[in-house]
C-alpha cells in the first residue's frame, strides 16, 4: 500500500520516463506517431509547394531547394512526401473513428436485440464474404473521387469486423451480475447501455480501432496506387508510388521515400495496437504495462 | 458427415444471395443513372439508350435483379462494355496466372509460417521468439506493393536473377512460369506468412500448456516429436481458420500484386475494368472472388473434421 501511494505521488514526468525505459518499442512508436502528426499539421512550415509543376527540371537529383529531388513532372518530392502525411493520417484516423462509432452502435444493438442479432449477423457474413479491398475499390470508383469518398469506401468494409467484436463482448457482458443487477433495479434503455455495457466494450474496441486505422492507411495507399483514390494532384504516398512506377528502374528512390514513410506509420500503429491488446488482456499483462 | 457437409453448403446460400444483392446494388442503387454510369463520360445519347435497352434498365429493380442473378447462376455475367466479350470468358482466360500465383503463394506461406510459428512457440520469450514476432509485425505492416518493389529492385534490377515483370504461361514451360511468379508470390507470402506465424505461435502456446503434452514429455518423447506430432496437430484448427480468413487479404493482395508485376490475371482484369468503368466486368469479378471466398470457407470448415474428431458428430 505504501509503495502504491509512493508510485501515485511520483511526479508525472518521472513516471513517464520510467515507463519509457521499460517499454522502448511502445515509446518509439508513440514518438514516431507524434512526429508524423506534427509533420502533418505543420507541413506548410516544413516544406515548399508540393503541387507546382516544373517540366524543365523533371527527375533532377536532390538540390538545396528540393532535398529529395524532383519527380516526373518536376514536383518537389520532399514536399509531396511531407504533405502526403496529411492524407494518410486523416484517412487513418477518420476511418478508425467512423468504424468505432458505427461498429459500436450496431454491435450493441445486435448484442441486445434478438432480431437485430439475426439480421446484423447475416449482413456482416455477406459483407465479409466480399474481399475488403475490392469493395473499397468498387465504391471509390463508382462514387466520385475525393477524400470523403475514399474514407467512406474504406470504412464500409471495416465496420462488420467491429460489429461482430462488439456484439460478442455485449453477449458476454449481458448476463454478468452487475448488468442483471442494474436491470433488476429498473435501469433500461440508454442509461443501461451507456453506464453498464458500453464501458465494458471499450478495451477490445480500442484495439480493433487501432488495427482499423492501420489497415485504412494501407487501403488508402492502395486506392491511390491503383488510381481510384483521391485526385492525382493531391500529394499522397500511394499516389507518389503510382507516379514513380514508370521511372522505377532509373529512379528507385522516388518509390522508396513514400514506401518507407508509409511502412513506418503503419508499423507504429500496429505495434501500438499489439501493446494495447497485451496490456488489456489480463492473461498477458505483466506488471501492468499501461 | 454428409449431413454436416450438406448443412454447411445450405448455410452459404443466404449469404451468397445477400452478396449478390450487394454487388447488384453497387452499380444500380448508387445516385445517378446506371446507363450513364456504365456508358462512361464520352458516350452519345444513342449509346446510353442502347445500354438501357440491353440491360433492361427500364424495368423495376427487383425484376432486373432476378434477371441478373438468374443469368449469373447460369454462368452468364453479361458482356464487357469495353471489349464486348462475355465476362465469364474474360475471367476464364485470366484464371491461370491468378491460380498459379495464389497456389505458389499458399505453398510458400506455409513453408515460411509454420516453422517460424513453431520455433517461436518453442523458444517463447527468448530473443528468437521476439525477432520472429518482430518480423511478423513488420510483414503485415509493410504494404504488399512496397515489398514487391523492394524485391524487384534487389532481385531483378540489381542482381538480374529474375524477370522484372510479366507472366510466362504454363504452356511455355513450368520453370519459366515459376520464375515469373517467384517475386510476386514471395511478396504476397511474406504478408500472409506474418499473419499465420503469429496465430501458429499463439495456438501452439495454448496447446503446449495442456496435460497431454506434459505426459508426452514425461514419457521421454523428443521435443521435435512433441512439437510437430502432438502439438501442431491440435493447433491445426485455429491455424486453418486463419488461413481461411487470410484468403480475403490474399485476394486483395493478388489484385495489387498483379498490377505491380504486370501479371495478366483476374486481379489485373479487375483494376483495368475499374479504370475503364466496365461495370459488368467489375460486378462479375467481385462476384467471382466472393464465391471463391465462400467456397474456401466451407472447405476450411470441413477440414476441421480432419483435425478435430468431435466435429464429425
Amino acid at each position: 500500500m505504501a509503495m502504491l501511494q509512493a508510485a501515485v505521488r511520483e511526479p508525472g514526468a518521472a513516471r513517464l520516463l520510467r515507463y519509457a525505459r521499460r517499454n522502448p518499442a511502445t515509446t518509439i512508436c508513440c514518438l514516431i506517431l507524434l512526429a508524423l502528426l506534427l509533420v502533418a499539421v505543420f507541413a506548410p512550415l516544413i516544406a515548399g509547394d508540393p503541387i507546382k509543376i516544373d517540366p524543365a527540371r523533371r527527375l533532377t537529383p536532390p538540390d538545396a531547394e528540393a532535398i529529395w529531388g524532383r519527380d516526373h513532372l518536376g514536383r518537389d518530392v520532399f514536399a509531396r512526401a511531407i504533405y502526403g502525411t496529411r492524407i494518410s493520417m486523416l484517412v487513418g484516423f477518420s476511418v478508425a473513428f467512423l468504424t468505432t462509432v458505427l461498429g459500436v452502435t450496431i454491435g450493441i444493438y445486435a448484442g441486445l436485440s434478438r432480431i437485430g442479432s439475426l439480421v446484423v449477423m447475416r449482413l456482416t457474413d455477406a459483407m465479409m464474404a466480399i474481399p475488403a479491398i475490392l469493395l473499397a475499390i468498387a465504391f471509390a470508383s463508382i462514387l466520385n473521387a475525393g477524400l470523403v469518398t475514399v474514407i467512406i469506401a474504406i470504412t464500409i468494409p471495416e465496420v462488420p469486423r467491429m460489429v461482430r467484436l462488439v456484439r460478442s463482448v455485449v453477449l458476454g457482458v449481458r448476463n454478468q451480475p452487475h448488468v442483471t443487477a442494474a436491470v433488476s433495479i429498473g435501469t433500461s434503455g440508454l442509461p443501461l447501455v451507456w453506464r453498464h455495457i458500453l464501458p465494458n466494450t471499450m478495451g477490445p474496441v480500442l484495439v480493433q480501432a487501432t488495427y482499423a486505422c492501420a489497415s485504412a492507411i494501407i487501403a488508402s495507399a492502395v486506392l491511390s496506387f491503383l488510381g481510384v483514390g483521391i485526385s492525382p494532384e493531391v500529394p499522397s504516398w500511394g499516389g507518389m508510388m503510382a507516379d514513380a512506377r514508370s521511372v522505377f528502374r532509373l529512379h528507385p528512390m522516388l518509390m522508396l521515400y513514400p514506401g518507407v514513410l508509409l511502412s513506418l506509420l503503419v508499423l507504429s500503429v500496429n505495434i501500438l495496437g499489439d501493446r494495447l491488446s497485451d496490456a488489456l488482456d489480463p492473461r498477458k499483462s505483466r506488471r501492468g504495462a499501461l | 458427415m454428409l449431413n454436416y457437409i450438406a448443412g454447411r453448403i445450405a448455410s452459404a446460400i443466404p449469404i451468397l444471395l445477400l452478396v449478390a444483392i450487394f454487388i447488384f446494388s453497387l452499380v444500380n442503387v448508387t445516385p445517378g443513372d446506371p446507363a450513364v454510369l456504365i456508358a462512361g463520360d464520352n458516350a452519345t445519347p444513342a449509346q446510353v439508350e442502347a445500354i438501357r435497352e440491353r440491360l433492361r434498365l427500364d424495368e423495376p429493380l427487383p425484376v432486373r435483379f432476378f434477371v441478373w442473378a438468374g443469368n449469373a447462376v447460369r454462368l452468364d455475367l453479361g458482356e464487357s462494355i469495353y471489349s464486348s466479350q462475355p465476362v465469364t470468358r474474360l475471367i476464364a482466360q485470366r484464371l491461370e496466372p491468378t491460380f498459379v500465383l495464389a497456389t505458389v503463394t499458399l505453398i510458400l506461406t506455409i513453408l515460411i509460417a509454420l516453422p517460424l510459428g513453431v520455433v517461436a512457440a518453442w523458444k517463447s520469450n527468448t530473443w528468437i521468439d521476439r525477432s520472429i514476432m518482430a518480423f511478423a509485425v513488420l510483414g503485415f505492416s509493410v504494404p504488399v506493393f512496397v515489398i514487391g518493389y523492394l524485391l524487384v529492385y534487389v532481385f531483378s534490377v540489381r542482381l538480374k536473377w529474375l524477370p522484372v515483370q510479366g507472366y510466362s504461361p504454363l504452356a511455355d514451360g513450368v520453370l519459366g512460369t515459376l520464375r515469373s511468379v517467384a517475386l510476386p508470390s514471395l511478396a504476397l507470402a511474406l504478408v500472409f506468412a506474418a499473419l499465420i506465424a503469429r496465430v501458429t505461435r499463439a495456438a501452439l502456446l495454448e496447446v503446449l500448456s495442456e496435460n497431454h503434452i506434459r505426459t508426452a514429455r514425461a514419457k521421454g518423447l523428443s521435443t521435435w516429436r512433441i512439437l510437430v506430432i502432438h502439438a501442431l496437430k491440435n493447433a491445426g484448427v485455429p491455424v486453418i481458420t486463419v488461413i481461411g480468413i487470410g484468403f480475403a487479404t490474399l485476394i486483395g493482395g493478388v489484385v495489387v500484386t498483379e498490377s505491380v508485376f504486370n501479371i495478366p490475371g483476374i486481379g489485373r482484369l479487375t483494376v483495368d475494368a475499374i479504370t475503364r468503368r466496365d461495370y459488368p466486368v467489375v460486378q462479375g469479378v467481385i462476384l467471382f472472388f466472393s464465391v471463391l471466398l465462400i467456397v474456401i470457407n466451407i472447405l476450411v470448415d470441413l477440414s476441421y473434421a480432419l483435425f478435430d474428431p468431435r466435429v464429425k458428430g
